[in-house]
């Protein structure tokens, strides 16, 4: 079967799954992983783990491939007047959310929307500047006495914001960090489900990066990876963002080269690449990643690790942007890369 | 008095599924200020069959006329602003980027992040902003300025618009439990309860009914608008903010809130354009009164409706303002009550019904 990549990556867009309630999220791609993989099962603190068994005899070397599923969002502290105060799950830029529309998780589904009150109603530094998370409001357009009843401190709120076609290639939408590298991640199954790969594949939908990396400190441990593929999303340049650390949007993946990555991988997928012409761009990461490479590799004795990005303007904004054509060559460059694995691979991995 | 009287169950329910669905065609449209032809075809189709008259003048104003067939008939002008808030593309930076202006007031920090319609064919677009991974903690204290913002029709998104274009936010109409949602109910509710009150306009008037153009850039359609109907009455039927948000400090009491949802309609005294005519405002609250309707009085602040250039045109003009109370005008979404609106439009039915021109004699009093 062949998977169409943007209605996956739209199901999954409209999936809420906040770092540590990532039930809908995970569920959905268990639905899309399940044909390409012979077992699937969730760690205990909620990644999603999926084995492709390759054909090379037993015991087979293993590639772990960890795409965070968790999103960013908010979480209620107060309830006020039938407004509700909240705080931040991940890096939120309070300088974003005014009049961006939520879903409130409370006993129901509840469709609401960030406000920012009147400066007469604000603390006077606050009036005409930026307006501070903690003095931000949500209305849920409900009474408040219907609220008290459906909402608790503690219930956490997505993001709602539809994902949008721009154009002919790209994608807007909230939480493309990074639920387009899952849609990579898929596709490249997708591709090994035609190809002979000698290697068993385990794709991973880790949990709780966002806050900390959770997912990706763990799952090492129960797949016991020869070595791993962390794929995140990385900026694209943009107004405002167009320094070293930003790369075009729609011209190719990147491939991390600095001190998470192991350098003979890294050599070794970019003849991938070159060979196929799939465009990549090292990029520069000089000190630690802020991806699930910077925890992999530090697990138990050890992991070797790459990490691919996919380039996304306005990231951790609910309008992030990618081009479809990066998602698909990210893909593509896992499942070439894998299928040409020898069983022999780590022993060519050498130290110069 | 009280503005929270009990609303009589006898009244005939006003707002169903086929008002909602035309509110929301309105609230749909885009129709920034200058450039109300979405509006503009939506009103001409609906009124058409209603009016004995109906012309687009030099500015773009729907005029329409619905003359009534009683004696010693009252020519009252109504007022309705089909234009909205949003923007205009004023520079192309290649690569389906573009930067642009606002029209009418919005607040530069309501604009990031947002998604965005473009052009006749409402093209997608987005507002981003930088990642907060590249920000210093300093530049997260600063508000993001226009001149910093961009709209963003993604990487092949060139040939999609051409500066000039109207842009507004992509807010789309919807009803959460007893309210609504949606960008621009300022003013599509009162386009929306004009039309309705052609519809089923009494006898003892003729209803002059101004579709404006242009209101938020200086209630310039309404001007002309006024001129040309000469009325003896002047309404305009607008949106107001419901400022009726807790206080930072909860141990205090927000008493400046410009009017407050689930209060009823606003009926204007006075605002940054005009003082109301006494005479209506005593005529709209005695009728809400007598019909048990709620309703407020929007306290005396700046702000206007075209009720502000009506009462000024030729030899001057009685006016008034009445008002559905609104959250958060003039961002991507405000929320109104859907029972404020079906009052509001209870209200000025029930008040043209019961107007005749003794209400501008002058009171011996």
């Amino acid at each position: 079967m062949t998977i169409d990549l943007l209605p996956h990556l739209k199901q999954m867009l409209s999936a809420p799954g906040l770092s540590g309630y990532e039930d809908p999220i995970r569920d959905i791609i268990r639905t899309a992983w399940q044909p390409f993989c012979e077992e699937i099962s969730v760690s205990r603190v909620g990644s999603l783990h999926a084995l492709k068994r390759g054909d090379g005899p037993e015991p087979r070397p293993r590639v772990m491939l960890s795409a965070h599923m968790d999103a960013i969002g908010l979480m209620v502290t107060g309830i006020t007047e039938g407004f509700l105060r909240i705080t931040q799950v991940g890096g939120i830029d309070a300088r974003i959310l005014p009049g961006q529309m939520v879903i409130v998780h409370g006993q129901r589904d509840l469709p609401a929307m960030v406000v920012m009150p009147p400066a007469h109603l604000l603390p006077p530094e606050a009036g005409s500047g930026v307006v501070a998370l903690q003095y931000l409001l949500i209305e849920t357009g409900l009474r408040a006495d219907e609220v008290e009843k459906l909402v608790r401190v503690g219930d956490v709120v997505s993001f709602a914001q539809e994902p949008l076609e721009l154009g002919s290639s790209a994608l807007a939408g909230h939480t493309l960090d990074n639920r387009v590298s899952v849609a990579a991640v898929t596709h490249c199954l997708d591709i090994l489900s035609r190809r002979k790969h000698a290697w068993d594949v385990w794709a991973v939908a880790s949990s709780q990066e966002e806050i900390g990396v959770t997912g990706a400190f763990t799952s090492p441990v129960d797949i016991q990876p020869d070595f791993a593929i962390a794929i995140d999303v990385t900026f694209a340049k943009s107004a405002g963002s167009s320094d070293w650390r930003t790369f075009p949007l729609g011209e190719g993946v990147t491939l991390a080269w600095g001190p998470n990555i192991h350098p003979a991988l890294y050599t070794a997928i970019t003849k991938t690449a070159d060979e196929l012409d799939i465009p990549y761009t090292r990029e520069p990461a000089p000190s630690m990643t802020g991806t699930d490479a910077y925890a992999i590799q530090v697990v138990q004795s050890g992991i070797p690790c790459l990490l691919i990005g996919i380039p996304l303007r306005y990231m951790h904004t609910p309008v992030e942007t990618v081009s479809l054509k990066d998602v698909r060559r990210a893909g593509r460059l896992m499942a070439e890369f894998i299928s040409a694995l020898p069983l022999d691979f780590m022993q060519t991995l050498e130290w110069k | 008095m009280s503005p929270t009287k009990q609303i009589t169950q006898s009244s005939r329910k006003r707002i169903g599924k086929r008002q909602t669905e035309l509110l929301a065609e309105l609230c749909n449209a885009l129709s920034v200020s200058g450039d109300e032809q979405e509006v503009r075809e939506i009103v001409l189709r609906e009124v058409k069959p209603l009016c004995q008259q109906v012309e687009v003048d030099a500015m773009g104003n729907v005029l329409a006329t619905r003359i009534g067939s009683g004696q010693d008939k009252v020519q009252v002008m109504i007022a309705a602003h089909m234009d909205e808030v949003g923007f205009m593309l004023t520079q192309d930076d290649g690569d389906g980027i573009y930067g642009f202006s606002i029209v009418g007031g919005i607040d530069e920090r309501q604009l990031v992040g947002k998604p965005v319609i473009v052009g006749r064919e409402h093209v997608p677009g987005v507002i981003g902003a930088k990642a907060i991974h590249l920000t210093t903690p300093e530049e997260r204290k600063t508000a993001l300025k226009l001149e910093q913002l961009r709209i963003d029709l993604g990487p092949d998104g060139s040939g999609l618009a051409r500066v000039g274009d109207r842009a507004g936010f992509a807010t789309r109409f919807s009803e959460i439990g007893p309210s609504i949602r949606a960008k621009a109910l300022d003013d599509r509710l009162g386009v929306f309860n004009l039309i309705e009150l052609l519809r089923s306009a009494p006898e003892n008037i003729d209803l002059l009914a101004a579709f404006t153009v242009q209101e938020e850039v200086g209630l310039r359609g309404a001007r002309v608008a006024a001129y040309h109907f000469n009325p003896q009455i002047g309404i305009a039927v607008d949106s107001t903010p419901a400022n009726d948000l807790p206080l930072y400090d909860e141990d205090s009491e927000n008493t400046r809130y410009n009017t407050r949802l689930d209060h009823g309609p606003a009926i204007y005294l006075m605002d940054g354009a005009t003082i109301a005519d006494r005479r209506l405002a005593e005529w709209l609250m005695k009728t809400a009164e007598g019909e048990g309707i709620p309703y407020q009085i929007r306290q005396p602040n700046p702000g206007g409706t075209d009720a502000g250039a009506i009462h000024k045109t030729r030899a001057g003009v009685p006016s008034i303002s009445v008002s559905v109370p609104q959250r958060y005008c003039h961002t991507a979404a405000g929320l109104i009550r859907k029972s404020d609106w079906e009052d509001t439009l209870r209200l000025l039915s029930a008040a043209l019904s019961r107007l005749n021109s003794k209400i501008l004699t002058p009171s011996e009093a």
